[in-house]
């Protein structure tokens, strides 16, 4: 993509100053719901900065994950967890605060300083614009990272399973040695609790589950 | 354009994550900042891929497996806090202390 020099430094500034300001906001908004949606606007000029560095798949990728998936799950959990309470101060909480501050300060202008002086090879060869960057991220998926592609796989398998397991309800032992019947109806045992009779086979299942459970 | 300034970006932002993650008190807060790292993280690797690799793109690959891991520490973490916050009724981190000996 080949943008006049101009255009590029235009969107970058509007892009960097949208960036960093919603980041912050992100940070230091006390209404957590204000927080989510501005993290999606951060996801997004990322998304912008994508495309100003060539890389088309990327962008479209991190609107797709971040904006779509991620953003949305954040702000499902804070639906199922805000409770409208006011943290209870801690003395000196204002000193945390500034001192995390500093050194959030001190560790920027370390970077910036090692940013600024490190002389960065960079390749005077430009890339070829005709072929996307999708073909070239596809032939090192299936070539030479072969092996992190699917661990990558497994894992999202382990942590959607796993997340499943953490946030269902919670397990209560005493029920799983006294039922043989249910064993061989494969379900994971769980604390019974008033189910809406939806059918009768269900309405029969929660009445027997009830019974032994007295 | 020049490598350097999205390398500064990447610093405030990743300055930005790191403030929040420790200040924040609110349990979600803390994974969007956590958030907010892996991103700065990912665009240091794509100015990387752009302007020192701009033939061989690994910057890019690197970055969708970023992306992948943190969509999954996303899921699981949100779980965590849903477990916990079903169990101690709050989601304030000064009140945590699960792990204190």
């Amino acid at each position: 993509m080949d943008l006049a020099q101009g255009v590029q430094i235009v969107s970058f500034a509007i892009l960097s100053v949208m960036m960093i300001g919603a980041a912050l906001g992100v940070v230091l908004f006390s209404n957590i719901v204000y927080s989510a949606f501005l993290l999606g606007g951060v996801f997004i000029s990322i998304a912008g900065m994508y495309i100003l560095l060539n890389a088309d798949f990327v962008a479209a990728a991190q609107v797709l994950i971040y904006v779509g998936a991620v953003n949305v799950l954040i702000l499902f959990a804070i639906m199922l967890v805000n409770k409208r309470q006011d943290f209870t101060p801690l003395k000196s909480a204002w000193l945390r605060q500034g001192a995390t501050a500093l050194v959030c300060a001190g560790l920027f202008v370390l970077l910036g300083t090692m940013v600024l002086a490190t002389p960065w090879a960079i390749s005077t060869e430009v890339a070829t614009t005709s072929e996307s960057s999708i073909m070239r991220i596809g032939q090192h998926f299936f070539s030479d990272f072969l092996l992190p592609f699917e661990l990558a796989s497994v894992l999202l398998l382990i942590a959607m399973v796993g997340a499943i397991v953490l946030a269902r309800r919670e397990f209560l032992p005493e029920i799983t040695e006294s039922t043989s019947v249910q064993q061989q109806v494969l379900t994971l045992p769980e604390r019974p609790r008033e189910l809406v009779p939806a059918g009768s086979d269900s309405s029969t299942l929660t009445s027997d589950r009830g019974a032994q459970n007295k | 354009m020049q490598l350097q300034y999205f390398l500064l970006l990447a610093a405030a932002l990743f300055c930005i994550g790191i403030y929040g993650l420790i200040t924040s008190r609110n349990a979600v807060r803390v994974l969007m900042s956590i958030e907010l790292l892996l991103n700065a993280v990912n665009l240091n690797l794509m100015g990387f891929s752009n302007f020192l690799d701009p033939q061989a793109i690994k910057g890019q690959v690197f970055t969708v497996f970023v992306i992948t891991v943190a969509a999954a520490e996303a899921a699981v973490g949100l779980a965590i806090v849903l477990a916990i916050y079903r169990n101690r009724d709050t989601v304030d981190m000064e009140q945590f202390n699960l792990l204190k000996w």
